[in-house]
Parts: C-alpha cells; sequence; structure tokens
C-alpha cells in the first residue's frame, strides 16, 4: 500500500457526479494557483474545467488510496499521507491548507459523495483486479481465441444452456448477496460428497444467471437437497423422472421477484429459472451428478433445469407449505420435494368442494400408475379459481387433506396384480384383495401449495419418487442471510 | 481493456485417485463369496441361485442386504463386506 506512489503535496479525489465537487470547484482553483496540488478526477477528466486533471476513470488509485467520499483531500508527504479530508469543511480545508478564507463564499460545511471505488457495481472489479479477492477455487484462463460461452461448453460444466462466465468481479459481486463466509462449507455434495463452500455455490450461481440476491436462497437450498432425507444420490441414480422441485416461501420470495402466478411452472421469470439451475449446477460441478453417468433418468423431465416457485401467500386459503412443515412467523424458507414434471388437473364445472376432491383423487391416483399405491408422495398445486371454491365453503388445509385422504382409499381388487387386464399391480394375495382398501399415499405424503394465475379452474399435480425415509421425504430449510 | 479471460473453477477441484483393482480370484474353491442384495423387489431370488451356483463350486457365500435400494450402502456395511470376503456381487433386480 504505497502512498509514496502518490505526489507529494495536496492531492484531491473528485467526480463531476458529486454536488459537493462542483460547489469546490473555485476552492480547487484557487489552491491550484498557490500550493503543489494534484487531482485525480473518477467521471471526467475535463473536470474540473481549465485545471491539469490525472484521469482516475479505472478507479484504481482511488480504490488504491481508500478513497469511500469524494471529494477526499489529501495531504501527502515524503512519509506518505499526513492528513485526509472527506466532504467540505470549510474550517478543516482552511486549517490544512493555511489559506484563511479559503472558500470565502461557499456554505461551512457539506457532506461528500460516494467514490466510485466503493461503489457496489465497481467494487468488485477493482477488488479483483487488485488481488484482493480472497477467493480460493482455481482458475481457469481461456485460450485467446476461445469463446468463452463455447469454452465452458466443451469443459462440460454446463447443464446444456450457455452459462455466464464465473470470473472474479462477478463471483465477488455474487458474495455481496449473502453475509456467510465464503469459506465456510454449506454441505457436501453428492454423490462424490465434496465438500462445498459458499464461493463454490456462488461461483455456480453466477453461471446460472443469479442475482446477488438469490444466493441465500440458493445456499438454503443446497442444503436441503444434501440432506440424508432429501438424498439427493439417490434422486439422481433413480431411473425415474425426478429432480428437485424447489418451493419458496416468506417475504424473499417477493423480495426478489419470484413468480407465484401466472405460468408459474413456466418460463419467464429470472429468480425461478436461476436459483433452480444453481442448485443443479452445484450437484453437477461440484458433486458429480451428471446425467448418464451417476444420473441414470430414463427419461428425465424439463423441470430438472429448474423448477423452482413461489406461493401466493397472501390470499391461500391453506396456509404456506413452509408453515405446514414446521417454520414459523412465515420466516423465509425453502422446500425441496423430489418430484417430476407438473401434470394438469382440469375440472372446469364443480363449484362445491366434495365435487374437486372427487376430482383431484381420480388424477392423483393415476400418478406413475393408477394400481401402484404407497410408494410415492404428491405434491398439488391449487390455483385461485379452485381456492375460491374451497374458500367459501370454509375449507383449510387440514380439511382438504383429511378429505383427499378419505377419496384416495382404494379398494384392493383394482389394485391386485392383474385386475383390469394390467399385470401391474400393488403386490397383494389375489384371495385377500376384496377385503382390502388401501391409500394411494402414505400417510402425510400430499403437499399441498397454492399458486398459479388468477384465471382457470385448474390444479396441477407433481408426482414424486420412492417416498419416506428410505428413499426422499419433504426437507425445509429456513433460508439466513 | 481486454475483456477477461479468466474465470473460476465450479468443480470441486478433486484430482481422481487411481487404485488397482484387487486381483480376480483364480478359483473360488475355499473362497468367502459376499452376495449384496440392493433390496430391490426378486433380488433375493437372483442371488439364491447365485449362491447355489457358488457353493456348488466350493465357496463359501455371506449375505447381505442394504436397507433401502435407494441410498448408497452405509459406510459400515460396505466395510464389513470389505474385511469379511474375498469378493462380492452386488445384485440388481425387478
Amino acid at each position: 500500500m504505497a502512498a509514496s506512489k502518490l505526489p507529494t503535496g495536496l492531492v484531491a479525489f473528485v467526480k463531476k457526479d458529486c454536488p459537493t465537487c462542483l460547489l469546490i470547484e473555485p476552492v480547487l482553483h484557487e489552491l491550484a494557483g498557490t500550493q503543489s496540488l494534484t487531482i485525480y478526477s473518477q467521471d471526467d477528466p475535463q473536470f474540473p474545467a481549465g485545471l491539469p486533471v490525472a484521469s482516475d476513470l479505472m478507479l484504481d488509485v482511488s480504490y488504491r488510496e481508500k478513497i469511500e467520499i469524494v471529494p477526499t483531500l489529501l495531504q501527502v508527504t515524503e512519509a506518505g499521507v499526513a492528513k485526509r479530508l472527506e466532504g467540505w469543511h470549510a474550517g478543516e480545508w482552511r486549517e490544512l491548507t493555511g489559506i484563511d478564507n479559503l472558500g470565502a463564499d461557499l456554505p461551512e460545511w457539506r457532506p461528500g459523495c460516494g467514490s466510485l471505488s466503493v461503489d457496489p457495481n465497481r467494487e468488485p472489479e477493482l477488488r479483483a483486479r487488485h488481488g484482493a479477492s480472497g477467493l480460493q477455487s482455481r482458475r481457469i484462463d481461456f485460450a485467446e481465441a476461445e469463446d468463452e460461452f463455447e469454452a465452458m461448453m466443451s469443459r462440460g460444466i454446463s447443464d446444456g444452456l450457455p452459462v455466464v462466465p464465473p470470473t472474479e468481479s462477478r463471483v465477488l459481486a455474487m458474495l455481496s448477496g449473502t453475509q456467510r463466509d465464503p469459506q465456510s462449507v454449506v454441505a457436501e455434495i453428492p454423490p462424490d460428497l465434496a465438500p462445498c463452500t459458499v464461493e463454490k455455490v456462488a461461483i455456480n450461481a453466477v453461471m446460472a444467471g443469479c442475482l446477488p440476491e438469490y444466493l441465500p436462497v440458493v445456499l438454503a437450498a443446497v442444503e436441503a437437497v444434501c440432506t440424508d432425507a432429501f438424498n439427493m444420490h439417490g434422486v439422481l441414480a433413480t431411473t425415474m423422472p425426478v429432480g428437485p422441485v424447489l418451493v419458496v416461501n416468506g417475504e424473499i420470495a417477493r423480495r426478489i421477484g419470484m413468480n407465484a402466478g401466472k405460468n408459474v411452472f413456466g418460463q419467464g421469470n429470472r429468480a425461478n429459472l436461476t436459483i433452480g439451475r444453481a442448485v443443479q449446477l452445484v450437484v453437477r460441478n461440484v458433486g458429480g451428478g451428471r446425467p448418464g453417468e451417476i444420473d441414470r433418468a430414463t427419461f428425465g423431465n424439463p423441470g430438472k433445469l429448474s423448477l423452482c416457485f413461489a406461493e401466493l401467500e397472501e390470499e391461500s386459503p391453506f396456509g404456506t407449505l413452509a408453515e405446514s412443515l414446521g417454520v414459523s412467523d412465515g420466516r423465509d424458507a425453502v422446500t425441496a420435494f423430489c418430484g417430476e414434471a407438473p401434470r394438469s388437473i382440469v375440472d372446469q364445472l364443480a363449484r362445491d368442494p366434495d365435487s374437486l376432491i372427487a376430482s383431484y383423487a381420480a388424477c392423483i391416483r393415476s400418478m406413475h400408475h393408477p394400481k401402484l399405491v404407497l410408494g410415492f408422495d404428491a405434491m398439488l398445486a391449487i390455483g385461485p379459481e379452485h381456492g375460491r371454491v374451497f374458500r367459501e365453503a370454509g375449507w383449510d388445509r387440514s380439511r382438504l387433506l383429511s378429505e383427499l385422504e378419505q377419496a384416495l382409499l382404494v379398494p384392493g381388487t383394482e389394485l391386485v396384480r392383474g385386475a383390469g387386464g394390467m399385470a401391474e399391480g400393488f403386490p397383494i394375495p389375489p384371495e385377500k384383495a376384496a377385503e382390502m382398501t388401501l391409500p394411494k399415499l402414505r400417510p402425510g405424503g400430499l403437499h399441498l401449495v397454492y399458486c398459479g394465475g388468477g384465471a382457470g379452474l385448474f390444479a396441477a399435480v407433481i408426482g414424486g419418487w420412492l417416498s419416506g425415509p428410505a428413499g426422499s421425504v419433504p426437507v425445509v430449510k429456513e433460508i439466513e442471510p | 481493456m481486454s475483456k477477461q479471460r479468466t474465470i473460476l473453477d465450479p468443480t470441486n477441484e478433486r484430482v481422481p485417485t487411481q487404485r488397482r483393482r484387487a486381483p480376480a480370484l483364480t478359483e473360488l474353491a475355499g473362497r468367502t463369496i459376499g452376495l449384496l442384495d440392493i433390496s430391490k423387489a426378486r433380488g433375493n431370488i437372483f442371488l439364491d441361485r447365485l449362491q447355489e451356483q457358488l457353493e456348488n463350486e466350493g465357496a463359501a457365500v455371506q449375505r447381505y442386504s442394504k436397507p433401502t435400494f435407494a441410498k448408497p450402502a452405509p459406510v459400515d456395511l460396505r466395510h464389513e463386506i470389505a474385511v469379511q470376503c474375498d469378493a462380492v456381487v452386488e445384485a440388481l433386480a425387478d
């Protein structure tokens, strides 16, 4: 940190975009006539007009000298910076310069503006350029003739779509989204069980296209999928078409602009699409979970790129998913559910809850196979138009779930192998089929979310995977700043 | 200024360790063979047949099973197999 790199005498840092700098322009003219003065201008080398100005458009000098406010006036000696004044304070400036009536026409005091070198949009780039990023990850240099987007594709670190190059400055900017130490370990990522730092998550979040304010959600989601209960290794390795389905609850969903409404599972919302994508890139790049390798899915589903959404919490008749899983006080939380692609349920005629429940049951029963029961959880998404029917009837979440549970009891005669001309079926002895009735879902295996556009008498069901402790159970994590 | 041409490595940066495979068994007689049932449906039927054939060749057979096919075998189970057996067959079925 060589203050001696500055010329001796008075050194001023200014920017034209600062009203206080404009105010003191005559003062700088006055000083230039009497003292050794060097002026560094951050945004316009022509400012102040008529004076010799050193350009600091790249802000390297401002960054090096830790300038936080403009104007800053330094007194520099051979030994370094002897005195530092920030903003305009007539008394201090006069004392430092020895000119009693300096700026006599100006007000006594004006605060300065922020230096461009501490602008959040500029500072990460400066920190990176000055070797002060503190980032530990290996650097990968591209050859001169390489296209960086093609290079990242060919290095196998993409999910098949272009990724944003995770430069030092972008990763530093991403890390500004969390208070967590970049080197703290978030989780061990399956299948390689590699310890993953906040920095590695941030790198993959940059690649996914996240904004820094999404990072706390990504971190919590990574924690959620890397639990034994969620079982990311199994979710990858299964031949079934499932992946993490992420539901974000709490005020943060609104703050970062997540979509809970029209086209909620679809394209068009940056937060929805990039948060889930970041989690999957962490699993791929840090965990080593790549399709065709550990990921053995027969079909997969497009939601494995990202299936992440919020709920219409304020108008929900059912509370939130996070609350139903034990998160209190509307705290920010993300829930990971292992699921396949959403499937539409159309019922445009029902005007009473019983009729809707019967429709839901008929559709949920067909999940994976109408004759397979107890193996899979399901997530039911109800939209505003169906929601209104339940609200007007005074049904809450527990009423809806218990009624649906009853409606999802299936006679054994319909499940037994061979029934309906289908070899597939639940393994019950044929002679006992007549006296058995089995639930489609395990107790607690139906998870309700409230989301979707305001028009359309529809719901949707997201089929799960092998349910319970032997497979995957939904995991909720509170989102920490 | 030229555009930045350096990125940070998004992977775990591990270098895989190369380990030699244990030498293949030249005969089965007197050897202990582990049969690991991963708990998929009908895996036991397949392994029962395998056990018969291995025992006919003079091998001793130890049976093991994973708690669930949907999760990796617990570390303790893997260790147990490694110290008790000369070779292991891991079976899938459906």
